[in-house]
C-alpha cells in the first residue's frame, strides 16, 4: 500500500543525496544487552541541565528518577536499569564533541528490576491536556529527531497558540540514518498510539503522519496499523525524498503548504511537528509506564562491521554499541554522532548514547576537505538553500563581521543543513562560517544588552544621588532660614543647648 | 516687470517667515535630546562605569570628550576598537590605548567573602551600577549579573574581603 501524494507544497532547493540506508535496514532491530556501566549526562536536551536527586552509593531501580528538571527547557533523567550510583562526575559527552560535562554513572546489577509506577497506568484519556503535558515532562521525553528539545515544553508553548494540526515527522531525510524507518516498521502501533496521546495533549483532531517515498516497508507497516486502528483523525502522507525535507519548517511547507515566518515557529502557522520516535516514547511512558530510558539508534557507515539498528539503553557507551555491531573495520577513521550532514564529529568513542543520538556513523575516511578557493559568485548555494537565503552574500558579511547585514539577510533563519557546502564549486566551508557568525551575533547581542542595563543602572543611580543632594541642600537652607527668622536670642539658646549636650551638668 | 519682482519678493519673504516661525516653534516646543553628540559617544562606550578614564562614569566621560576635548583613548574596557570608532565619529586621530587599571580582556565579577564582611557599606556606595546589596552592620553581597567588573569596590573595602573572580 502506498499513500497518495496530495496537496503538497514545494520545497525550495534541497538536494537528492545518496541514501546509504540499505546496510542498516537489512536486518531487524537488535536489542543490546544491559552494559556493566551507564553514563547519564545531566544535559541531554537543549536547555538547562537536570539536577541530580540521588546520591553516590544509592541503589536505583529501572525507571527511577535520578535527576529532575530544573530551570528553563529542562527535562528529567531516569535510571535506564537497576544498579548503584557510583559517581556524579564530568565525562566526555557527544554534545560537546567529547569534552566533559557532568554525568551520573550507574553500575548496573544486571537484574533490571523496574520501579513500580502505578500512577503512570491511569488511562491518558481521563487526564486533562494540561496535566498530560506535565506528565510527559515527568517522563523525561525530549525530541528524538536530533535536537533534543523537551517535548512537554514544546506542547505547552504550542497550546498557547491557535492550532489545527499535528505533524508526525517520519521523514528521515539525512543519508545513513534509518532508526525512524525501522521504528515505524516494527513499532507502528506505538507510533500511532503516541500520536493519539499527543493529539489529546494538544486538543487536536487531526494528525498527518508523514513519510518519505523511499520507505515502502515503513509506509506499508504504518498503513496497515492505521487500517487496524480505523481512526479517521490520522492521515498518512508521503513526501518526495529530498534533503532536507525532514526539517521542521520544511516539512510544514511540504505537508500543509504554509510558510513558517522568519524567526517564527511552526506553531505560528497552526501546527506542531513531532518526531515519530518521540511519539513512540510518549506512548511507552503514558501507556506502558516506562520513561525515556532507551532508544533505537543506527550504527552504520563503512567503518562498522555490521551496520544495523540497535535498541540500546540511554547511557550506554558508544564504543560498546559499536562493539555490539561487530566492531570497527580496518578502514574506520572518523566517528560522527548524528548524520553526515548535521552530525557532530567526535574526538573519542567513550561518549554515552544520549536521548537525541539518532545515529552513530563511522566513516572510513575524513569527509573530503578540498582546498578553499575564492567565491566565484555562481549562486549555486542560493539555488539549493531550502530557506531561500543567499549564502554567498551571507558569507561575505560573515567574513567582515557585518552584524546588521547578517541579520537583515536572515542568518538566524539558516538551519545549517549543509546543502550550500556540498554544491559550492570553490569548496568554501559556508555552514561552518555561518555557525561561527551566529555565535558571534549572539555574543554581541548579549554584550549590548549588558551594556544597556549597566547604562540604565548608572543613570538611575546618578539621578537618585542628584535628587538626594538637592534635598540635602534644601534642608540646610531651610534650617538656616528658621535660625535667621528666630532672631539672636534663639541662636544663643541653640548654642547653649549644644554646649549643654557636650558637657552634661555634674551632679 | 515691477509687479513680477514684488510678487516674487513678497512670496519668498512670506515663505521664509512662515518657515522661520515653524522652526522657531519646533525648537521651543519639541526639544530634541539636549546633547545628541554626547549620546552618540556614550553609545560607543562599553558602559562598565569603571571610571578608569578619570571621570565618574561613561556618560561623564562622553560629555568630557565632546565638551572639554578629553582624549579618546582613555577607555581600556572598550579597547582599540572603541578608540577607532570614536576617532571615526569625531574626526580625531586614533591614539594608542591608555594604561589600564583593570586587567584588560578579563571578564571578572567582584565576589565578597561573606564571612569576613563587616557591613560597612563602603563598597555599596562605591558601586556605579548598584550591583552590591546590603545594609549597615549587615552582610553585603554582589549581584553578579549586574556587576560590570570595574573593581571600584575592591580598594574601598577596609577588611579586604572583596576579590575578583573570572566568569
Amino acid at each position: 500500500m502506498s499513500a497518495p501524494t496530495y496537496d503538497l507544497g514545494t520545497l525550495h532547493g534541497g538536494l537528492r543525496l545518496p541514501s546509504e540506508k540499505t546496510g542498516s535496514t537489512a536486518g531487524a532491530i537488535r536489542h543490546m544487552p544491559i552494559p556493566d556501566q551507564l553514563i547519564l549526562p545531566l544535559a541531554q536536551h537543549s536547555g538547562d541541565p537536570a539536577q541530580p536527586v540521588v546520591g553516590i552509593g544509592e541503589k536505583v531501580l529501572k525507571g527511577q528518577l535520578i535527576a529532575d528538571a530544573e530551570g528553563a527547557l529542562s527535562a528529567p533523567v531516569h535510571a535506564p536499569s537497576s544498579g548503584t550510583v557510583v559517581a556524579i562526575e564530568p565525562w566526555p559527552v557527544s554534545r560537546r564533541l567529547g569534552e566533559p560535562a557532568p554525568c551520573i554513572v550507574i553500575e548496573c546489577d544486571g537484574e533490571d528490576r523496574a520501579i513500580d509506577q502505578p500512577e503512570s497506568r491511569v488511562p491518558y484519556e481521563s487526564i486533562s491536556p494540561e496535566d498530560l503535558q506535565q506528565k510527559i515532562l515527568q517522563g523525561g521525553i525530549v525530541g528524538l529527531g536530533g535536537a533534543g528539545f523537551p517535548t512537554a515544553q514544546k506542547l505547552m508553548q504550542a497550546t498557547t497558540t491557535e492550532l489545527d494540526s499535528l505533524i508526525l515527522n517520519g521523514v528521515e531525510c539525512e543519508p545513513y540514518i534509518s532508526c525512524d524507518d525501522m521504528l515505524m516498521r516494527e513499532y507502528a502501533h506505538e507510533v500511532l498510539g503516541g500520536a493519539k496521546v499527543l493529539m489529546h495533549a494538544l486538543g487536536l483532531e487531526k494528525c498527518h503522519v508523514v513519510l518519505e517515498s523511499d520507505k515502502p516497508e515503513a509506509l506499508r507497516a504504518i498503513g496497515e496499523a492505521m487500517a487496524e486502528l480505523g481512526d479517521p483523525r490520522l492521515v498518512l502522507k508521503q513526501v518526495p525524498t529530498i534533503y532536507p525535507s525532514g526539517g521542521e519548517d520544511q516539512l510544514v511547507q511540504l505537508v500543509i503548504n504554509r510558510e513558517v515566518p522568519s524567526g517564527g515557529l511552526p506553531t505560528d502557522v497552526g501546527c506542531v511537528v513531532q518526531n515519530v520516535g518521540t511519539a513512540a516514547a510518549v506512548y511507552r511512558w503514558l501507556v506502558e509506564g516506562e520513561p525515556l530510558i532507551s532508544r533505537i539508534t543506527t550504527v552504520t557507515g563503512d567503518g562498522v562491521q555490521n551496520p544495523q539498528n540497535v535498541l540500546a539503553r540511554i547511557g550506554t557507551l558508544v564504543s560498546e554499541i559499536i562493539a555490539f555491531a561487530g566492531g570497527y573495520t580496518e578502514r574506520a577513521n572518523q566517528l560522527v554522532i548524528g548524520g553526515p550532514m548535521t552530525g557532530k564529529s567526535q574526538s573519542t568513542d567513550r561518549v554515552p548514547l544520549v536521548k537525541a543520538s539518532n545515529c552513530i556513523l563511522v566513516l572510513s575516511r575524513l569527509l573530503p576537505v578540498a582546498t578553499e578557493k575564492p567565491c566565484i559568485r555562481c549562486g549555486e548555494c542560493a539555488i539549493v538553500c531550502p530557506v531561500k537565503l543567499q549564502p554567498q552574500q551571507l558569507y561575505w558579511f560573515a567574513c567582515t563581521d557585518n552584524e546588521s547585514k547578517l541579520r537583515s539577510h536572515g542568518l538566524t533563519d539558516c538551519i545549517e543543513c549543509g546543502c550550500c557546502d556540498l554544491v559550492c564549486p570553490s569548496h568554501i566551508p559556508l555552514t561552518a562560517s555561518f555557525r561561527q557568525a551566529k555565535a558571534r551575533i549572539k555574543e554581541l547581542a548579549d554584550e549590548k544588552a549588558r551594556a544597556e542595563r549597566a547604562r540604565q543602572r548608572f543613570e538611575s543611580r546618578t539621578g537618585r544621588l542628584e535628587i538626594a543632594e538637592l534635598k540635602r541642600q534644601e534642608e540646610l537652607a531651610e534650617q538656616k532660614r528658621t535660625a535667621k527668622n528666630a532672631g539672636k536670642g534663639a541662636i544663643r539658646d541653640m548654642v547653649e543647648r549644644a554646649r549643654g549636650k557636650k558637657r552634661p551638668p555634674k551632679e | 516687470m515691477w509687479s513680477t519682482l514684488i510678487t516674487a519678493v513678497v512670496t519668498i519673504t512670506g515663505i521664509a517667515l512662515i518657515a522661520g516661525l515653524l522652526l522657531g516653534f519646533a525648537s521651543r516646543r519639541l526639544p530634541a535630546s539636549r546633547e545628541p553628540l554626547v549620546d552618540q559617544v556614550n553609545d560607543v562606550l562599553p558602559q562598565t562605569q569603571c571610571a578608569q578614564c578619570g571621570y565618574p562614569g561613561c556618560r561623564p566621560y562622553a560629555s568630557a570628550i565632546v565638551h572639554d576635548g578629553a582624549d579618546i583613548n582613555l577607555c581600556p574596557p572598550g579597547g582599540a576598537d572603541t578608540v577607532r570608532r570614536l576617532a571615526d565619529m569625531l574626526g580625531r586621530d586614533a591614539l594608542p590605548l591608555a594604561q589600564a587599571r583593570v586587567t584588560p580582556g578579563l571578564t571578572a565579577v567582584a565576589f565578597i567573602d561573606e564571612e569576613a564582611c563587616i557591613g560597612c557599606t563602603h563598597c555599596r556606595d562605591a558601586c556605579p551600577v548598584d550591583a552590591i546589596t546590603g545594609a549597615h552592620q549587615f552582610m553585603h553581597t554582589i549581584i553578579a549579573v549586574e556587576c560590570t567588573g570595574c573593581e571600584l569596590c575592591v580598594p574601598r573595602c577596609p577588611v579586604d574581603c572583596i576579590r575578583m573572580v573570572p566568569q
